[in-house]
């Protein structure tokens, strides 16, 4: 497990263990509640990580968000999400 | 006045006792008798309001915070409430028995202090023979209930030099995260800051090796670095400002915008028992005294990083200059500043490496 895990589209992510996806209802936003860090989610990456379900590759959860953001174009819907979801998994909040 | 923003996290030193008698343990010198310490539906009720305050997280502190016997309902209690929970843990007291009754009452996360990368110097800074067995032990136990775990060094001249050591211990463990974290001087750490304030150049080394490390290891291990304030430029922001992020409740229910807040001499601090959180945080003397930018004099008022730092730490302003109002003398803008360093530098120079120990008494 002592080895950096490269995210690409065949990858399948879903949030690590006890990391949590939750809703701040105090300044509502969307956050990530994590060993003494809160990763607040704006709603870009609130989309993407509330699609990391650890049955969906990268790849198919792209086309969806392409399907869900037709104003965005796809090459910068897959930048955004293999930059964000490489970022998680290198600070150990997702698995992939 | 800008409304008053709501805290992220509650810090809950549930009780002072301890096994360890770590020379820079962050609690206050004097510490709080177990007689005092409040009790099981008090500290519930507190953890409920901090919730509803906009808390997210509560970690649950001490001393030792297993010491407790009722942690499992303390933690019950944060996890209904909807709080992420946290245990900082010295490691020593507990086994997997317990560990399981916390981790069903709803525990997350777990922070373990190692006072040196092996049990020689270790167990000399901690004043307890066979702690870094059990610390070992505790972490293979995290481990293995599959909780995630970060491995916390509090780094000093007596053990910097093993840095490489440490954080090839946290990947060996399976820790997520090390935090290296030099020691802060105020309470028991400044009784003790000649026999732990390193030199500039061990500082430096030190930087440049975590540098190094976070790069060799980026998607295996973080790795959060808090450097000595002393040899920085200017202050770090404590507490990410004054009543601004956290709140911290004390053993008795005390609630303080940090945990060494109670060392600054002539403030009060409200009593949880006494009053609502929510109304301790928005209204209290307490929390508003060093809140926003109002109350800065300078060179903070007109200083650019006022709102990077806010004025950096309160109690370190008190215990250097007698006055907590002033500038934090780790700013290379105080005029305290020079005096500040030059004393503990020679102090360092000098070398001696005996320790007064944190015990009930003792400070």
């Amino acid at each position: 497990m002592n080895e950096r895990v490269q995210v690409g589209l065949e990858s399948v992510p879903r949030l690590g263990p006890h990391m949590r996806l939750r809703h701040d209802k105090a300044r509502g936003q969307w956050t990530i509640q994590a060993p003494e860090r809160s990763f607040v989610l704006d709603q870009t990456a609130h989309a993407i990580v509330s699609r990391c379900d650890g049955k969906v590759a990268l790849g198919t959860m792209i086309d969806d968000l392409c399907a869900a953001f037709p104003g965005a174009p796809r090459d910068v819907i897959e930048k955004d999400v293999l930059a964000l979801v490489q970022n998680f998994v290198d600070k150990g909040v997702m698995q992939a | 006045m800008s409304a008053v923003e709501p805290p992220l996290a509650l810090l809950a030193e549930v009780t002072h006792r301890c096994p360890l008698q770590c020379p820079y343990c962050s609690n206050p010198l004097a510490l709080e008798r177990p007689a005092n310490e409040m009790a099981t539906a008090d500290w519930l009720r507190a953890i409920a309001e901090a919730a509803e305050l906009g808390c997210l997280q509560v970690h649950f502190s001490g001393g030792e915070p297993t010491a407790r016997r009722d942690l499992e309902q303390l933690v019950a209690g944060a996890t209904a409430a909807g709080l992420y929970t946290n245990l900082i843990t010295s490691g020593v007291g507990w086994d997997a028995r317990r560990l399981t009754a916390l981790i069903e009452a709803g525990l997350e996360h777990v922070q373990l202090s190692f006072q040196d990368s092996g049990a020689d110097i270790g167990e000399r800074i901690g004043g307890y023979q066979g702690a870094h067995a059990k610390k070992l032990a505790a972490a293979k136990t995290v481990r293995e209930a599959g909780l995630p775990l970060t491995a916390n060094f509090v780094v000093h001249r007596q053990n910097l030099h093993h840095l490489p050591e440490m954080l090839d211990m946290a990947v060996t463990l399976g820790a997520h995260r090390a935090e290296i974290a030099n020691v802060q001087y105020y309470g028991w750490a400044l009784k003790n800051r000649a026999a732990l304030m390193p030199s500039r150049a061990q500082l430096d080394e030190m930087t440049a090796a975590v540098a190094e490390a976070r790069k060799r290891l980026e998607g295996i291990l973080v790795i959060d670095y808090v450097v000595p304030d002393y040899y920085a430029r200017r202050p770090k922001s404590c507490m990410g400002g004054w009543g601004r992020r956290f709140l911290n409740i004390s053993p008795s229910g005390r609630v303080l915008p940090c945990h060494a807040a109670e060392s600054i001499e002539g403030m009060a601090f409200d009593n949880v028992r006494q009053r609502s959180l929510v109304d301790i945080w928005r209204g209290s003397e307490a929390f508003n005294r060093f809140r926003g930018t109002a109350w800065m004099p300078e060179p903070c008022r007109s200083c650019d990083r006022k709102e990077i730092d806010w004025g950096g730490c309160r109690c370190q302003a008190f215990a250097i200059t007698g006055d907590a109002a002033r500038t934090d003398p780790a700013c290379g803008l105080s005029d305290d500043h020079a005096r500040l360093v030059d004393v503990a530098v020679t102090e360092a120079d000098a070398g001696a490496d005996g320790f007064i120990y944190r015990r009930y008494g003792a400070g």
